[in-house]
């Protein structure tokens, strides 16, 4: 899986880097999420899929690589 | 160079173009602007032309546009007398990213600020008897300005409120009356009120802070937003922050999650009890967590899918704000259409979450749009926009979903309601730009059998 940042959607509300921080840091002013891994394992898919679900604006998608 | 410019609307024959319709029915203004002109289409305001946009493509184009070409600074004069001069409506986007960093919007403070609206919700019900009768707009009016007051500037400032400062806030709500649009401080009743309120708001500050001048600092751990606005001083020793800046700081504050919040929760009483089965399939989902022993936390809320659903779709219908504005800073296309620099530019929830190619028989109340696998918020993102959108989409937004689910998991928990007025007889009240409900707005409520 790769992740995409939506930058016009992100508000940097920091639900991500709650639910991942492995993959996920927003650093205090910062003006959007910084992704630490973009192509992350599948062992952080649990993860990863609640920070997207969980992103208050929506702004992570999840796209599936074969 | 020929250009296409937005069709006007029908009516709004006088000087003062469609003022007089957005004031009185701004519903059926917004609603005929889409019908006769389409995705973009033009009403007046006295002298200002506004260009109204609906539909995804159109209002992703709104939505996504920065800040150098849709401007929403100038956009709402009607709230400056409100706020006070120098406080600003709206914040830069930069200045937004800096709130959410320092204020209490972070997703690390949501968990303690599920707790203390929890414990507001209860504090509020324990004054009720076992069963009576209420007025949900005053009730839930009230209650905000305690959350809001708590979550956002401190439990300490909160302990210092009553009933008066919500009364007077309501009043503020009510002056923003769409004449400011020509004249802010025109002599029109509903602006008088508006600017004696805000005055007795200073002096209720103004009380609260000669109290804590008086009285010793607080511990550290119980200092508030105002200790901290009250220990800035100027070189003479003076407050950087008087009383009457101070008042201007915490109205802006809790502003976008007052009116929003207590008229939404309104609704959603009244849409759970005027349709079959709502209110139960809510309560029953309350009632899973409460069996659980579950104390009402942050996890728990985050849980609650028929609620959420319940919540979105009151929102959808009822969206506390119907016309989000901007004003254009340059000349632009969209869909073929020219907008000139200086037009205002704005979009209305009310409109977009209501069309039917997006939404199925879309005056309906049905839930489970949202319910999986169904996803309607999330496949219209662009017409779902009760929050708008973008990077401009309500940043507490996040807070009102926790802040709404945590009232009705107290409340539902614990209480019986009932409509206490014929159902067709809950209507919104749409003369201000600030909507509420028309009152009286009543509910009768019983204790639960079994419940303490």
């Amino acid at each position: 899986m790769r992740i995409e940042i939506d930058r016009d959607l992100c508000q940097v509300h920091g639900v991500c880097e709650s639910e991942a921080p492995d993959v996920f840091v927003v650093p205090k002013r910062a003006e959007t999420v910084t992704v630490l891994i973009e192509q992350p394992d599948e062992a952080l898919r649990p993860q990863v899929t609640a920070a997207a679900k969980y992103c208050p604006t929506r702004a992570i998608r999840i796209i599936e690589e074969d | 160079m020929t250009t296409n410019e937005a069709i006007r609307v029908s009516g709004g024959e006088g000087t003062a173009g469609h003022l007089d319709e957005l004031r009185t029915d701004p519903i059926a203004l917004l609603e005929r602007v889409r019908a006769e002109c389409g995705d973009v289409g033009r009403f007046d305001l006295a002298d200002r032309e506004v260009v109204l946009l609906t539909g995804a493509e159109a209002n992703e184009f709104f939505f996504r546009a920065p800040e150098e070409l849709l401007d929403q600074a100038e956009a709402y004069p009607f709230m400056t007398p409100v706020f006070g001069e120098g406080v600003v409506f709206d914040a830069s986007p930069e200045r937004r990213r800096e709130m959410l960093h320092n204020q209490a919007l972070r997703d690390k403070f949501m968990r303690g600020h599920a707790a203390t609206i929890a414990a507001e919700v209860e504090a509020m019900v324990a004054r009720w008897d076992d069963e009576g009768e209420v007025d949900l707009l005053d009730w839930f009016a009230e209650l905000t300005i305690y959350t809001s007051s708590a979550c956002l500037i401190g439990k300490r400032f909160r302990d210092q409120l009553d009933r008066r400062f919500a009364d007077l806030y309501h009043d503020l709500e009510r002056g923003t009356d769409a004449l400011a649009f020509v004249d802010p401080y025109a002599d029109i009743e509903s602006f008088r009120i508006r600017d004696r309120s805000r005055e007795a708001l200073v002096d209720l500050v103004a009380a609260i802070m000669a109290a804590r001048e008086a009285t010793e600092r607080a511990e550290d751990e119980e200092s508030d937003l105002l200790d901290v606005l009250m220990s800035i001083r100027d070189e003479d020793g003076g407050l950087r922050f008087p009383p009457a800046m101070v008042t201007g700081i915490f109205i802006s504050m809790m502003f976008a999650g007052h009116h929003t919040t207590s008229t939404t929760a309104s609704w959603m009483v009244i849409e759970l009890l005027r349709n079959p089965g709502a209110f139960d399939r809510v309560a029953a989902e309350v009632d899973t967590f409460a069996a659980q022993g579950e104390e009402v936390s942050y996890q728990v809320l985050r849980e609650m899918p028929i609620t959420e659903a319940a919540l979105k779709e009151t929102l959808r219908l009822h969206p506390p704000l119907i016309l989000l504005l901007r004003v254009a800073k340059e000349s632009f296309t969209i869909e073929g259409v020219d907008v000139r620099e200086g037009q205002m530019v704005g979009a209305s929830p009310w409109v977009s979450n209501r069309i039917a190619e997006s939404f199925a028989d879309p005056d309906r109340f049905d839930l489970d749009r949202y319910v999986e696998p169904r996803a309607e918020d999330l496949d219209n993102p662009w017409n779902w926009i009760p929050f708008g959108a973008g990077r401009h989409r309500c940043v507490g937004a996040a807070f009102a979903m926790m802040q709404l689910k945590a009232i009705f998991a107290v409340l539902l928990r614990d209480w019986e309601l009932e409509l206490a007025q014929p159902p067709d007889s809950y209507r919104p009240d749409m003369s201000k730009m600030v909507i509420q409900l028309q009152q009286p707005v009543r509910v009768r409520y019983r204790r639960r059998v079994g419940r303490s």
